[in-house]
């Protein structure tokens, strides 16, 4: 990664992958009151998209504006982490991954509140309140399926597994950047340690580590998830809406 | 798998997902009003629901959630002994005061 842009439209691309993830959701979530909380933490993801897109836009320079970014832009143009693109899989694959972002998204946000850029604090003071509500509501479901029943904590603890290497890029040290990733993992060590003991779940040992997301390197699923999201705005390019 | 299973299913989820009474006041206000219900296997689970459902969440409300069961209600049969006696009693209510001035929320 280079520069401010980089930094700010990767961020930004992975609020808007894991808005569309948990969309997808929206109708078909286990009980009534669950697809309302999805809907709600899917909103709150668009919402900072929306906002650190917009700001990506303006660092470029380039006239490209939110949407521009987002309906315009081709897999290997987008800089989301690999672990917002992974299928939603069954619910306690979904809350594994809903929990690994926001307890990312939580410290990162933290620190963006206090950092030199006045609009990235800004909109780090804001969506740091949404994602210490997300990772509330993750952690919560963490441990209510982890220490649930036999067969719920069969999923729970298949799903952390399934998804924990993907927590590794969201790490990557880039010293340029307004906030240095490697500096959140001591913070997401401990909050993952801490809910996954009592959810009497285990750390998966550090294996296998896939990266390449915020270089644009993606998994098969972007692409697909590409097509749906900007078939309209594709087949009428430039229509007001 | 039949139409009449999947509904059976849903029925025993549900049990396991008691009825809670949601109530909420507001940043400003006095009271708690009640202001719905809701599905909820729990306390916990309840007020985070509800906080989604009627709040939006807004900071400074307070939420009360309360298991439907535990709450008694006044019987509708049994309203006119209930409440009638009161009501021909003038000097039950305090209507002969004049409230004075600077009295806030009586």
């Amino acid at each position: 990664m280079n520069g401010p842009f980089d930094f700010v439209l990767s961020l930004g691309d992975d609020a808007l992958i894991a808005a569309q993830r948990l969309g997808e959701w929206t109708s078909r979530a286990p009980e009534m009151e669950e697809d309302i909380a999805l809907a709600n933490i899917a909103l709150d993801q668009l919402g900072a998209a929306r906002l650190l897109l917009t700001y990506a836009g303006e660092l470029e320079g380039a006239g490209r504006d939110e949407d521009a970014l987002a309906f315009l832009r081709d897999d290997r143009e987008f800089h989301n982490c690999l672990l917002v693109e992974l299928p939603n899989g069954d619910f306690a694959v979904t809350m594994a991954k809903l929990f690994f972002l926001s307890a990312y998204q939580l410290p990162l946000y933290t620190a963006l509140a206090g950092c030199a850029d006045e609009r990235l604090a800004a909109i780090g003071a804001k969506a740091r309140k949404e994602s210490a509500y997300h990772l509330d509501h993750a952690s919560l479901w963490v441990k209510r399926l982890g220490d649930g029943t036999e067969e719920s904590h069969r999923r729970m603890q298949a799903a952390v597994d399934e998804v924990w290497p993907y927590t590794h890029e969201l790490f990557a040290a880039d010293p340029a950047a307004p906030v240095d990733p490697a500096t959140l993992r001591a913070d997401f060590d401990a909050t993952v340690s801490a809910v996954l003991d009592e959810a009497t779940l285990t750390r998966p040992a550090d294996g296998w580590m896939p990266g390449g997301g915020r270089d644009g390197m993606h998994s098969e699923h972007l692409s697909f998830l590409l097509a749906e999201m900007q078939v309209l705005h594709r087949a009428h390019p430039g229509a007001k809406w | 798998m039949s139409e009449r299973s999947e509904r059976t299913g849903k029925a025993g989820a549900r049990e396991h997902s008691p009825l809670w009474e949601v109530f909420v006041r507001a940043r400003r206000g006095l009271a708690h009003t009640h202001v719905g219900s809701l599905h909820a296997p729990d306390a916990e689970l309840a007020l985070r629901n509800a906080r989604d459902l009627y709040t939006r969440r807004q900071e400074g409300v307070s939420i009360w959630v309360v298991p439907a069961g535990a709450i008694t209600a006044s019987s509708p049969d049994e309203k006119d002994a209930f409440f009638d006696p009161a009501a021909d009693k003038v000097y039950r209510h305090p209507t002969f005061y004049e409230v004075p001035d600077g009295v806030a929320h009586l």
